[in-house]
């Protein structure tokens, strides 16, 4: 335990003198956030838009100017022709249009579910997802204003239309929390890689081999700093989130810490890990990039819904500790849930930790 | 203390060690008592930190057989851990820690804070030369210190928990001649109280100094022995150094005599040596006969420099003629 504590010791005593890694681990993970926060803000205003009113009535004018009134898109021209709306979408004066089909006043009164043209350009996908969001908020809402008869439909109606006109807060409130959970994961893999490999090269780690440091205790007191620093830069971010998004998790922060550590010691594990392969601190860098930070990002839920990617690599999704993390950060942010609902993630990211941490220490041999 | 009390404090019977087909180490053998400086020498790539990685426990061995201080080594490696000194090849302290905090980490890792007499810190440095004098002050970096001091420093780091065996691979590599005099001063002061040191470098002069050597080429021993016998083994007649007007007709005119078994040349000078009963007299008239102008001979004492040029010249040329012929260089003690 002593042992323990005095390669602890070390570890804090290099931090602290090192000060790039010092300005790394207590400034970047604010930036991170704002930056990333700011950048996640995925509500668009002022979207050049395009009208194609076939039906020339004075709802279609009402629903034309519904648009430009939400100040989420600007009408950037009139077309009289489906040549004219793939003219305005090729050349770029417009991102979207807006078709509004002959007899659309006709359906509309006869309550015939009257039908709108919402055309895309899907080049510009983000754009196009979050435009077509508005666009359909604005047509529900549009129907429901018009039709106060429809009662039984109204209610749903109603609530879509709160989570469609609310969208900023909606995107970031989304965002901010996967931005969180994937500054815990680059944190913990890259310091415990780098720290081990670092001691490979300078061959500090065949003096320490060398000595009767058990391999648990070296093991415990390369991760032990990590989680300590993890801990500090989480906290940071938390604080940050809160001060400049107004954002906090309304779930349990204790809960919240205790998970954190959960995740933090798996993917200290595969820092670790990643030590174990690689010679240089370059290697240790692309090891970690390639094979677990992209990966994890890309296939965790944090970019693309699990429940839409082929099975094969679902399954390897169920080995990552970020899925579980992601769910959890979310779940504690937005919804408030407790362990009664969460306790499926923090078993499995307690069952990942363990996995992860012994196949490091397996391969962690106290020789060379 | 169990058992370290008699028998040799390093003892390596056949050692073996593989990296995939490349065999480092083939095959070693030797003993090194207590009290004893031990030279394992060889060119780069020779085997030399292979063969100590062994006996240290950081390497398993593929065949062969360790015991140090008194502990079989592949049935436990941590028990020799305990019980050794190493100071690795590469510079091994930490650069970002000042001496104090790096000994005192190392301290920590030894337990060698514990029962003892006294701070094991202060006495180590004390030992080594660092305390008081040359005023460091406290706050310097390992890294910004001298290479001299900060060989010094890993050497106390190597001793905090007083080892009764050292290994130190080429401690001296980097130092200038005054640092490595002082540091082999050291040595000898350990080796004195009774410690087994062994230590591996480039310097022959340095080889010296040890009770015995062993030259080690491709894996295998080649040479070993005190460095008086291996010299006078080597070169059974005299050993004379000319210096003279001319120096390549002399060298030429002395290779082509049969009694001349070795002619070399050094800086400025040549070393002959001679078979057994030939003399300078008959060297200065074959000089004065080839025209190289004026000679100075003297007779001098070999160097293991002279030794191990013979003896690496010999096996180089043995190895070359008679290939997979038999075991060969193994038995050269
Ligand atoms: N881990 C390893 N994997 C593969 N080959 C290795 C490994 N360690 C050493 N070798 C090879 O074994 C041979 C002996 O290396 P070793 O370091 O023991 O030589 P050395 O005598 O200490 O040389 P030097 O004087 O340069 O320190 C070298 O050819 C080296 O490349
Ligand atoms: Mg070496």
């Amino acid at each position: 335990m002593k042992r323990v504590a005095s390669l602890i010791r070390k570890e804090l005593l290099q931090l602290k003198r090192d000060v790039r890694m010092r300005a790394m681990v207590l400034v970047a993970p604010v930036m991170q956030v704002l930056v990333l926060g700011y950048a996640a803000d995925m509500d668009v205003r002022n979207v050049p838009t395009a009208v194609y009113d076939q039906d020339r009535s004075s709802d279609s004018r009402a629903v034309a100017e519904a648009f430009r009134a939400s100040g989420a898109f600007v009408l950037a021209e009139e077309c009289s022709s489906w040549s004219d709306v793939d003219d305005a979408l090729l050349s770029g004066r417009a991102e979207i249009v807006v078709a509004i089909p002959p007899g659309f006043s006709r359906d509309l009164r006869s309550r015939a579910s009257p039908q709108l043209g919402l055309v895309v350009d899907g080049s510009r996908s983000n754009t196009a997802a979050v435009a077509l969001a508005y666009a359909t908020g604005i047509a529900s809402s549009f129907g429901a204003r018009l039709q106060p008869t429809a009662a039984p439909r109204g209610p749903s109606v109603d609530a879509r239309i709160r989570v469609w006109y609310n969208p900023e807060l909606r995107s970031r409130l989304f965002m901010v929390p996967g931005i969180f959970a994937l500054l815990a994961m680059v944190f913990t893999i890259i310091l415990t890689a780098l720290a081990v490999v670092k001691e490979k090269e300078a061959g500090t780690l065949e003096q320490l081999m060398a000595s009767p440091l058990r391999r648990g205790e070296l093991v415990a007191g390369k991760l032990a700093p990590f989680l300590l620093v993890s801990t500090v830069t989480l906290t940071l971010a938390l604080v940050a989130v809160r001060v400049f998004f107004g954002i906090a998790p309304r779930g349990s922060l204790g809960l919240l810490a205790l998970l954190s550590v959960l995740f933090s010691v798996s993917t200290l594990g595969i820092g670790l890990f990643v030590s174990t392969l690689a010679r240089t601190q370059q290697q240790a860098m692309l090891f970690s990039i390639f094979f677990f930070m992209f990966p994890m990002m890309i296939l965790s839920g944090f970019v693309f819904p699990i429940e839409n990617m082929p099975a094969a690599i679902r399954a390897v999704t169920y080995f990552m500790p970020l899925r579980y993390y992601l769910r959890i950060v979310r779940s504690l942010f937005l919804k408030g849930s407790g362990l009664a609902v969460l306790w499926p993630e923090a078993l499995a990211l307690a069952g990942l930790a363990a996995l992860y941490v012994s196949v490091a220490v397996a391969r962690f041999r106290k020789r060379m | 203390m169990s058992g370290s009390g008699d028998g040799p404090a390093i003892l390596a019977e056949g050692l073996v060690k593989r990296f995939g087909v490349f065999t480092a180490v083939d095959g070693v053998s030797f003993e090194v008592p207590p009290g004893r400086i031990f030279g394992l020498l060889g060119a780069n790539g020779a085997g030399k930190s292979t063969a100590i990685r062994m006996l240290c426990g950081l390497l398993a061995p593929d065949g062969g057989r360790a015991r140090v201080a008194g502990i079989d080594v592949a049935r436990d490696p941590e028990g020799v851990k305990s019980r050794i000194g190493y100071m690795s090849q590469k510079f091994s302290l930490y650069g970002d820690l000042t001496p104090r905090e790096n000994a005192e980490f190392f301290s920590s890792l030894y337990d060698a804070g514990g029962g003892g007499r006294g701070d094991p810190i202060a006495r180590a440095f004390e030992r080594t030369g660092l305390s008081g004098g040359a005023g460091r002050p406290e706050g310097v970096l390992t890294r910004d210190l001298s290479a001299g001091y900060r060989q010094r420093l890993a050497l106390a780091c190597a001793i905090l928990h007083r080892p009764r065996v050292l290994f130190l691979d080429e401690p001296t590599a980097g130092v200038d001649p005054v640092a490595r005099r002082r540091f082999w001063d050291l040595i000898y002061g350990f080796a004195e109280e009774g410690a087994a040191v062994l230590v591996t470098t480039h310097y022959l002069d340095e080889a010296e100094y040890c009770s015995e050597v062993t030259l080690m080429r491709d894996g295998r021993i080649v040479a070993a022995g005190k460095p008086g016998d291996l010299k006078r083994a080597c070169f059974p007649g005299i050993v004379l150094e000319i210096e003279c007007g001319s120096t390549g007709p002399a060298l030429e005119a002395l290779r082509r005599e049969p009694w001349v078994e070795e002619a070399a040349v050094f800086g400025s000078r040549i070393h002959a040596a001679l078979a057994p009963g030939f003399g300078s007299d008959r060297v200065s008239s074959l000089l004065a006969a080839s025209g190289a102008g004026e000679a100075k001979i003297r007779e001098t004492d070999p160097t293991l420099e002279d030794a191990f040029l013979k003896i690496v010249s010999s096996t180089g040329a043995a190895s070359l003629g008679g290939a997979g012929s038999g075991p060969t260089g193994g038995g050269a003690r």
